[in-house]
């Protein structure tokens, strides 16, 4: 049997995936807090490289400031805020049970089903094209995107976050008697 | 051999599955925030990965990530405050202790 030619995608992706999931199962399983919010912060980091490996330069970008960013210092923000020090770990029973086998359960079910599709048929229906679809620049791709066909959901959007932030201010004010 | 959408969705399935055992195991309510994040995350891939290399690619799957995005920074926004109100009237952040409504 051959060996397969590795391309530098593979290689990329492989490397990826590695860092993204070695990150979130040591954010699972370590004892620290604040550990936990730098590992997420890896997960993020890794994901980005996902988007820009699928082409998608600005959702990648955008991936890093939004959650490697904003996100991950919100979260140890909200840590020193409340204190923590080692989270005692909770014994094997029937609760890590219950969770281990519905979260196994899950992606025994997911990959029995990538299982029933038949890829070749797939890979020969796929257009297979090296240059992404919308050409080189996604960033222009995208806002053509938002500002002619999605403009209402986008304002939409934009008036949830605005709703969520303020209330998010209202709910984390302290109370004046 | 190339990163073929198989791969992409099977990374999205174990970093889903990793995100739900943490919702599901985890008792501090942070963790529980960021595993939902990892969960979102996951869907962000699968969207993306269509949106590049499925049976009609365009880029109507980068523009629902880059929604999902945003919908999420506003869920970790509005967790994290009542979070902090909990923190402050209860002095706890685990989801045990949140039992103002159980009978």
């Amino acid at each position: 049997m051959a060996f397969p030619q590795l391309t530098g995608q593979m290689i990329a992706f492989m490397l990826i995936s590695l860092v993204v999931i070695g990150s979130a199962v040591a954010m699972l399983f370590t004892r620290r807090v604040i550990y936990m919010a730098l590992m997420i912060g890896g997960v993020f980091i890794g994901v980005a490289g996902i988007y820009v490996l699928l082409n998608a330069d600005f959702i990648g970008m955008a991936q890093v400031l939004i959650y490697a960013g904003a996100i991950t210092i919100l979260m140890l923000f909200a840590i020193m805020l409340t204190h923590h020090g080692h989270q005692e770990q909770t014994p094997v029973n029937g609760h890590t049970i219950f969770s281990v086998v519905a979260a196994g359960g899950l992606l025994g079910l997911l990959y029995w089903g990538f299982n029933t599709v038949d890829w070749a048929k797939w890979q020969s229906m796929s257009p297979k094209t090296d240059a992404p679809e919308w050409g080189t620049s996604s960033v222009k791709a995208v806002a053509n995107s938002i500002y002619t066909q999605y403009t209402i959901p986008f304002e939409l959007v934009s008036v949830i976050l605005i709703v969520a932030l303020v209330g998010a201010v209202i709910l984390a004010r302290k109370e004046e008697n | 051999m190339e990163p073929t959408i198989v791969r992409f969705l099977l990374l999205a399935a174990v970093l889903f599955s990793l995100g739900l055992f943490g919702v599901l195991w985890k008792r501090n309510i942070i963790i529980l925030l960021v595993s939902i994040e990892l969960m979102l995350n996951a869907v962000n891939i699968n969207l993306i990965a269509f949106s590049r290399l499925g049976l009609v690619p365009n880029i109507n799957g980068q523009v629902f990530a880059l929604f999902a995005m945003v919908i999420a920074a506003s869920e970790v926004a509005v967790g994290l405050a009542v979070l902090i109100a909990l923190y402050r009237n209860r002095n706890t952040s685990d989801v045990k202790d949140m039992n103002l409504t159980k009978w």
